[in-house]
């Protein structure tokens, strides 16, 4: 077993602790044990982000300062939200933007240190998507995911800023299509791939949001798409917890799956049945084929 | 009805040194406003935002929405010719407005939410050092009284298990009440 220091990241440990434990469970599957960072603390989100620079680059670098404490010199985090926002944190301090450079030297006075630049943050999908991991993962897939069409969504907070984030061409991502590909899956083409799901305004802008979610949806489903998949808690709950209040989806709904939830079906994990299960938008029926008989229901 | 813009150059001066985006070298290709996903629900397209930040036009940028519906989703800065990143832009802008503190350059209507729910966010951030989200939900709904247009949401991730009912706490809160101060003192 490879030992991981992971970032859970709050939405993991709270609204999606079932992208918290298909990401477990996968990569334990696949020879990694997952290794929680000791004592991280939320990484600031959008609203950090949105109203205060400081506390934008402060918050994340606790982590990073906690990280190197450790010894430990690569995070990964399943989160993409946190992911965007602790390699921005990472790239402004590195390149000594003069605010970020101000606020990591404010963190002696709160750790006793301030983050030194050595810690390389990682995706889990980009990790799932390493030539080697491909290999395995096909290995794996006891129940390959034959049939089922798949658009694959990756959202913003994955590819921009691309000098920050990413680690593939971020206008025409193809990680999680690989990724899916590899698990037997059916992966659809289509333009909406890195389009926004305005996540931020969960909350605040219901109706602007709506209206966001509904056009990715759709595009996915006159792509002739079946699925969505995406590797994001906060695209996973816009996309997945409004339809039934969208008119072009209540009727037809199109469920989203985290990565981890396919890849864990495609492995045979018997808790993957649970996971689908907790999604509001109903999609156990989608992928029935690929649950073990007894387990539907 | 035709607006007098006296052309000046102390607010783009401001907005770029705040934001670190070369905005006077904007030849309005339009390409941010292309792609921006929600152009549709925009007072005005990001283009047309840094234009009028490069004429001064001061008042006409804060009374439009832009900076308050604005997602950060960054299509703008991927695409622009001139590295512009209008979404930091807005951020800056927003960081100003919330910092003036004035009725002037406070949100409007419904923009209003989304301060509200940034500050309700922040709150439990600051009391647990992780987000939660029913103490952060119970606080932008008691505030926002938008409780109507989220209840079948939230009644749903109930079911679900979704929304924990305890918070979760970081153990050494004195580092996080300590970012927190240091942010207030920046202000
Ligand atoms: S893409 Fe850049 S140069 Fe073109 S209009 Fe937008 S800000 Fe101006
Ligand atoms: S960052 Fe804001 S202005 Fe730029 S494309 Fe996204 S929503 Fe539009």
């Amino acid at each position: 077993m490879k030992k991981l220091t992971f970032y859970p990241g709050c939405s993991l440990h709270s609204t999606a602790t079932e992208y918290d434990e298909s990401t477990r469970a996968v990569f334990e599957a696949l020879g990694y044990s997952l290794e929680e960072l000791d004592d991280w603390s939320c990484c600031g989100a959008s609203s950090a982000h949105a109203t205060d620079h400081y506390l934008s680059i402060a918050l994340p670098v606790r982590n990073l300062v906690l990280a190197e404490k450790e010894g430990v010199d690569e995070v990964a985090t399943a989160c993409a939200a946190c992911y965007n926002t602790l390699r921005k944190a990472d790239h402004a301090v590195r390149t000594g933007d003069p605010a970020a450079v101000k606020a990591n030297d404010s963190l002696v006075d709160v750790m006793g240190q301030k983050y030194a630049g050595g810690v390389k943050v990682v995706s889990t999908l980009e990790l799932l998507s390493r030539p080697e991991t491909l290999a395995a993962i096909k290995q794996k897939a006891s129940k390959p995911l034959r049939g089922l069409k798949v658009a694959p969504y990756y959202g913003c907070l994955l590819t921009r800023p691309a000098e920050a984030v990413a680690f593939e061409d971020p206008e025409q991502p193809t990680s999680l299509d690989r990724v899916l590909a590899a698990a037997g899956a059916e992966v659809v083409r289509w333009s909406w791939k890195t389009e926004c799901c305005g996540a931020s305004l969960a909350l605040s802008r219901p109706e602007i949001l709506k209206e966001m979610a509904r056009r990715i949806i759709v595009a996915a489903r006159e792509a002739g798409a079946d699925v969505i998949a995406t590797a994001c808690p906060m695209c996973h709950a816009n996309l997945d917890g409004r339809q039934s209040e969208i008119a072009d989806l209540k009727d037809h709904p199109v469920p989203v799956y985290f990565l981890t939830e396919l890849l864990g079906l495609a492995f045979g994990l018997k808790k993957a049945p649970a996971w689908v299960g907790k999604h509001l938008t109903e999609s156990r029926s989608a992928v029935r084929a690929f649950i073990p008989a007894g387990k539907v229901g | 009805m035709s607006v007098a813009l006296v052309p000046s150059q102390t607010f783009l001066h401001e907005v770029q040194s705040h934001s670190g985006q070369p905005i006077s070298l904007c030849y309005q290709c339009k390409k941010c406003s292309a792609g921006c996903p929600v152009g549709f629900a925009m007072d005005l397209l990001p283009h047309e935002v840094i234009r009028l930040i490069q004429l001064g036009a001061r008042d006409r940028v804060f009374a439009a929405n832009n900076l308050w519906v604005c997602t950060g989703c960054k299509t703008c800065q991927a695409r622009c010719p001139n590295q512009i990143d209008a979404g930091q832009v807005m951020d800056s802008l927003r960081e100003m407005a919330l910092r003036a503190g004035t009725a002037a350059l406070a949100p409007k209507g419904r923009d209003v939410n989304v301060k509200t729910f940034h500050e309700s966010f922040l709150s439990t951030l600051r009391l647990f050092g992780r987000s939660y989200d029913l103490g952060m939900i119970g606080l932008y709904l008691g505030r926002s009284r938008a409780i109507g247009e989220h209840m079948g949401l939230g009644l749903n991730m109930v079911k679900k298990g979704k929304l924990k009912y305890l918070p979760e706490r970081v153990h050494r809160m004195g580092e996080i009440r300590k970012i927190f101060a240091k942010a207030r003192e920046k202000r």
